[in-house]
């Protein structure tokens, strides 16, 4: 019971660590858990335009950095004639800039980059801002906008539903008297957000602008879009002034905070930057791959994923394997099938990944047939074991390549496949086979061939199941719980599913 | 397709495949079992200790040896040749008298000095172990039944089989070969199981392909009142098993000879279990009453016995009468 228990505590232990690095690299990494699972890409071009006027020319461009939710990878910079350099700000935030001795006429300038979506989310450093300056206005101003902040007070119970009064009374149409007095004639989005900052200034409450883009497939020409954070005491809280509420809308990219110029261009003028986006899928696990490297996650950056392709390729197959020892386990313990040779059954389903199942099991029958027949014939000459062994291993290559010269001839190339059974397999089968008709008779080799390819059929099902395949390429962890349903098989003293009917009689006889 | 409960079965006590597979690994140590896969290593071993066995007339081990082993031959009349590690009976050739030159086989047929030789040869180079290894030839006396088991086994000699699980006889059978087992003393090749209560060595219980019956199929001998004679010494003969191989769990075959009484045949360090249903009940629950009884006490081989005569008979013990 002690050995039970003991077993009971390891695969539990082992199902645990494998489970919860699965789970890791699926909720924290981005690991898709189904194959062909693909994320939206999103590819942004910012197009930089000015008219150049003889002189040199310096333009600095406000760059993006990854944030919440959005991994920010694969840019570049067309830079033709230009000197081009990143520049780190103080701040942390960073500006593409661009240098060029001369330029005449006008001027275009293109910075692209790819977001991915991101699950790895770190948050942001925030020190507390200070109280905001009081905006300037002029008297008349200056009492209309108390007037409206007395309103919104007496409207809102706290900050927050302060703040959402404050942006509804100025965007939602009717405005009162106060609003449409301080708004004027201009009610552009722009305008909106700029009045609403100079008011939450005025009202004391710390405040900035953040700018952005909307990420839309197939737009162009895009304007970034202003959005408001407010200090809420703790954290900067985001508020879309156009619909007053809370948060930032879906697959918003924040582009700059605070009040940054954009873009600065020296010796040019009527300068102006735009966005074209482009929305395209790609495989997740390539994303969250090519996510985990960038970020130099420990449970990537030491698993297969770090091994050439070609090694990679190797361990594809590899990693099938203890799911076809899963199999022969379950089969030969809890239902009590017999096979011939242990680890048989696998090999034959590893070369009906290659064959395809219907053609692998007509071709293994004719190779293990014929070499039966042969191999009878060989029992004759008395010969030794090895000597056996060596004979039928050529007789098998010899039908094999007999095979595959036929099949090309008449065309079927499905046959040729006959190339990936492992020869040695093949002869060894035949040779515990005749054995086994001579000390048992051809009903006990029947049964043992029939239940190894119902094994390897059953294997070969598993393995070649693209979610399993998926599944250990990409969650290796997972053979810790494979290990553990292994050792809990293991331990499985009770009765087969064959022994319930071979003791029948057992409780009949009573 | 009809399954048995597996909640009945548990109640019936029944040892099913894993959990003698998990007893094997557990009580027999795997250096011990060439001792047993090996007759003539188990031969020797049964002798030292003055376990009776067939006697040994001659072993051949080399192929140089087979023109000398005339000498063996010629001092006696019948004998047994058989390979060291051959399975399921094969490559057993039965000389049961000799005319001249000519020896006689137990089906009457005649056999020259040279299809001997030549069979000891095939014995040597492997043509009979498993997977073909090389061998050697054992050439020992025959058995010669005991008359009391007339027309109860078709061809051969009846064997007894006993599950001895740390010295203690658990569970025994009588296997008679029949005519749709051609000779042959496994069940599920159609033998007939005949259950013995170990407390007497009476039958018990009778199946051919699980199937109880009460007649032999070949020659309608009544079953039910077979009894085993010298029944205390075959027990004692097979507990003794256990201190000569060191294996916990094992099945020792024996035969009664009609002179010398019972000796042991063969011993096997993985017997089935079949024997369940010759006696249409469980291992189970006599394993765990030994192996608590194990623990708690050491015994002599006697006191082994009478311990299983008088804890898993169904009858008073025979002992206990004489």
């Amino acid at each position: 019971m002690k050995e039970k228990l003991k077993v009971y505590v390891v695969a539990a232990l082992l199902a645990l660590v494998g489970l919860s690095m699965a789970l890791y690299k699926h909720f924290a990494l981005g690991f898709p858990l189904f194959p062909n699972e693909k994320v939206a890409v999103w590819t942004v071009e910012s197009k930089v335009e000015f008219e150049s006027n003889g002189a040199e020319v310096l333009v600095s461009l406000a760059l993006p950095d990854s944030q919440q939710g959005i991994e920010i990878v694969n840019e570049n910079f067309t830079t033709s004639g230009y000197g081009f350099t990143e520049i780190e700000q103080p701040d942390g935030t960073r500006r593409a800039q661009w240098t060029r001795r001369e330029a005449e006429g006008r001027q275009v300038l293109y910075y692209r980059l790819q977001i991915y979506p991101a699950a790895l989310n770190q948050a942001p450093e925030v020190t507390p801002p200070g109280p905001p300056m009081p905006p300037e206005f002029d008297s008349a101003r200056a009492t209309s906008a108390s007037a409206l902040l007395d309103e919104i007070h007496a409207l809102s119970a706290d900050n927050e539903t302060f703040v959402a009064q404050l942006l509804r009374g100025l965007a939602v149409e009717p405005l009162t008297q106060n609003a449409a007095f301080l708004l004027g004639d201009d009610r552009s989005p722009q305008h909106v957000a700029e009045t609403a900052l100079q008011l939450l200034s005025l009202a004391g409450i710390p405040n900035r602008i953040v700018r952005g883009l909307a990420l839309e497939d197939g737009r162009r020409r895009q304007k970034l879009v202003d959005l408001i954070e407010v200090w809420d005491g703790e954290q900067w809280q985001i508020y879309d002034p156009r619909t007053a509420r809370a948060g930032a809308p879906r697959d918003f990219v924040i582009w700059r905070r605070g009040d940054v110029s954009l873009l600065d261009v020296e010796g040019g003028r009527e300068s102006q930057v735009t966005f074209a986006i482009l929305r395209s899928y790609r495989p997740a696990r390539d994303v969250a791959l090519s996510n985990a490297v960038d970020n130099r996650a420990t449970l990537v950056d030491f698993s297969i994923y770090s091994l050439p392709i070609e090694e990679q390729n190797a361990f594809k197959t590899i990693l099938l394997v203890p799911i076809g020892t899963l199999v022969v386990a379950l089969f030969r313990i809890l239902i009590g099938l017999r096979t011939s040779g242990t680890f048989m059954p696998i090999l034959i389903a590893l070369a009906f990944i290659q064959t395809t199942l219907l053609w692998g099991l007509l071709l293994f029958l004719t190779v293990v047939g014929a070499g039966l027949y042969i191999r009878f014939h060989l029992a004759r000459l008395n010969l030794l074991l090895i000597g056996r062994i060596s004979a039928v291993v050529t007789v098998v290559i010899g039908l094999m390549s007999g095979i595959s010269i036929l099949s090309y001839k008449l065309g079927l190339h499905q046959i040729l496949t006959v190339t990936f059974f492992p020869m040695i397999i093949l002869s060894w089968t035949i040779e515990r086979m005749s054995i086994l008709w001579e000390e048992e008779g051809p009903k006990e080799v029947a049964i043992q061939g029939g239940g190894s390819l119902l094994v390897a059929t059953a294997a070969y099902l598993l393995m070649s199941n693209s979610l399993v395949a998926h599944l250990t390429f990409n969650f290796p962890e997972l053979l810790l719980v494979q290990l553990a349903a292994i050792l809990l098989i293991g331990q499985y003293t009770g009765y087969r599913l064959t022994e319930l009917k071979r003791f029948r009689p057992l409780v009949e006889n009573r | 397709m009809r399954f048995a409960s597996p909640f009945r079965l548990r109640e019936i006590g029944l040892l099913g495949m894993n959990e003698r597979n998990f007893f094997i690994a557990r009580y027999n140590r795997r250096a011990l079992y060439p001792l047993v896969d090996d007759k003539l290593k188990t031969k020797l071993l049964a002798e030292q200790s003055g376990l009776a066995v067939p006697k040994l007339y001659g072993v051949v081990r080399e192929q140089h040896e087979v023109e000398t082993m005339g000498e063996v031959l010629d001092r006696h009349d019948s004998f047994v040749i058989k390979p060291s590690r051959g399975s399921g009976g094969k490559g057993i050739k039965v000389i049961v008298g000799r005319r001249d030159d000519v020896f006689i086989k137990s089906s009457g047929e005649e056999v020259t000095r040279l299809d001997v030789t030549r069979h000891v040869s095939n014995i040597l180079s492997g043509l009979y172990s498993l997977g073909g290894k090389p061998d050697v030839a054992m050439i020992e006396a025959l058995v010669e039944m005991d008359p009391r088991f007339d027309g109860l086994s078709y061809e051969g000699i009846p064997d007894i089989r006993i599950i001895v699980f740390m010295g203690y006889p658990v569970m025994s059978m009588m296997r008679l070969a029949t005519h749709a087992s051609d000779g042959k003393a496994n069940l599920h090749q159609g033998a007939v199981g005949v259950g013995l209560d170990l407390a007497t060595g009476n039958s018990l219980f009778a199946v051919q392909y699980n199937r109880p019956l009460k007649l032999h199929p070949d020659t309608g001998l009544p079953l039910n009142t077979l009894a085993i004679p010298h029944w205390h010494a075959l027990m004692c003969l097979g507990a003794s098993c256990f201190e000569i191989t060191g294996l916990g769990y094992l099945g020792a075959d024996i035969v009664m000879d009609r002179h010398r009484g019972p000796l042991i045949m063969e011993l096997n360090a993985r017997p089935g279990l079949s024997i369940q249903i010759a006696n249409n009940t469980g291992l189970s629950p006599r394993i765990r009453r030994v192996a608590a009884e194990a623990k708690a006490r050491e015994r002599s081989v006697e006191e082994r016995v009478r311990f299983s005569m008088e804890a898993f008979g169904s009858e008073p013990p025979l002992a206990a009468a004489v």
